[in-house]
């Protein structure tokens, strides 16, 4: 049973997460944190911020340790399985089909209409996570390590890694 | 004739080492790739093009544009179906294990020394000051992607999708899949509809 609910919590952000892996954290939010409660966002956060600052594809990144702690080994290989294999399938056995349809616009369309979509999941999660911050650490913590992680990550350029290590650092420092 | 020169390419080299070439190619792609499975295109481009010359610019262009139009993490659609085409089954899961494998141990690691010391003050505080760090990399994510829709959909209806989908989910509770599956079928029916007439 745990592993038919892990197979779907990562099967459907797989097959609904139009624009690649990033797109689909709030999807699997949405079923880790909301539907099946493995996680609270507090641990779901720690997973998003060291999957950023972790090299390699964001999506199975959280799949394969999700599932690993839901179910071991087995719960990984499930997750991996659900994220990786429908749309690889998909793409292995489409190609043929939309080479021949690939400038039709509806199917440019697609990943257009979709995009507002996934916006909108991606603010709630942000409101969401502002919200979980001010109340573990505090409105005044909040917002001044909100405020410098935004010049650090887009004004300055720094990498998320070396980002999310100082938030690290400063986090031990003030505990 | 395309396909036909690939397929004399790839036989130059035997199996195993083809199977190292295609386990290395991903295997760094997967280490180097900072920030998730689109920020990583260009290493492949670079591994699959530039080095071990098993795709033409062209074709490496088509792969993408369709990986783009299809669901699902982007790297895992491009390293199982460049494994496939170089090297049939065992290509596509060598390609696959060798970029997914290494960052999933990596995160089991970093993450299980985080909670084996979870219970220590400090510690606890460490992990928290985290979470709005992430606030800002969603929201600008977020960011990114409103500025994508205003750009390629036009800022009337971008913004009009962003709030109808707001309302639906946030409001009514409608599962966000409900949604997506709504766009597909808006976008597919009028598609259908024609192919039936021809």
């Amino acid at each position: 049973m745990i592993y038919w609910h892990i197979f779907l919590a990562f099967f459907i952000p797989g097959i609904l997460g139009y624009g690649g892996g990033p797109a689909s954290i709030p999807l699997v939010e949405h079923e880790v944190v909301g539907k099946y409660e493995w996680m609270t966002t507090q641990e779901f956060s720690e997973v998003v911020a060291i999957g950023n600052s972790l090299p390699g594809p964001i999506a199975t990144k959280m799949a394969g340790y999700i599932g690993y702690t839901e179910a071991g080994i087995l719960g990984s290989i499930v997750a991996l399985f659900a994220s990786v294999a429908p749309s690889l399938i998909l793409m292995i056995f489409m190609m043929a089909i939309l080479m021949k349809y690939k400038d039709e616009p509806e199917v440019k369309n697609l990943t257009m209409l979709i995009r507002p979509v996934i916006a909108i999941l991606l603010l709630f999660m942000t409101i969401q996570f502002a919200q979980e911050s001010v109340e573990g650490i505090g409105i005044g913590y909040t917002l001044l390590l909100m405020a410098v992680s935004y010049i650090l990550l887009e004004k300055i350029k720094l990498h998320p890694a070396i980002v999310i290590a100082l938030a690290l650092l400063f986090g031990a420092l003030t505990g | 004739m395309v396909e036909r020169m690939i397929e004399k390419k790839t036989s130059d080299r035997p199996g195993r080492i083809l199977h190292r070439d295609i386990s290395l190619a991903f295997f760094r792609i997967g280490m180097l790739g900072f920030g998730g499975g689109p920020s990583s295109i260009p290493l492949v481009h670079k591994e699959v093009v530039k080095k071990y010359e098993w795709m033409t610019e062209d074709e490496f262009g088509d792969t993408l544009a369709l990986a783009n139009t299809l669901p699902g993490p982007i790297a895992t659609k491009m390293a199982g179906y460049i494994g496939y085409r170089v090297a049939g089954v065992w290509g596509c899961l060598n390609a696959l294990f060798a970029s997914v494998f290494p960052t999933v141990l990596l995160m089991i690691v970093f993450l299980g020394l985080l909670q084996t010391y979870k219970d220590i003050p400090w510690v606890q505080h460490m992990s928290a000051s985290v979470v709005p760090v992430v606030a800002v990399m969603l929201g600008v994510l977020t960011w990114d992607f409103i500025k994508k829709s205003g750009e390629t959909l036009g800022w009337l209806r971008a913004i009009m999708m962003l709030v109808v989908s707001g309302v639906l989910i946030e409001a009514l509770n409608i599962h966000p899949a409900i949604v997506i599956l709504g766009c597909i079928l808006i976008v597919f029916l009028p598609l259908l509809k024609r192919r039936k007439k021809v």
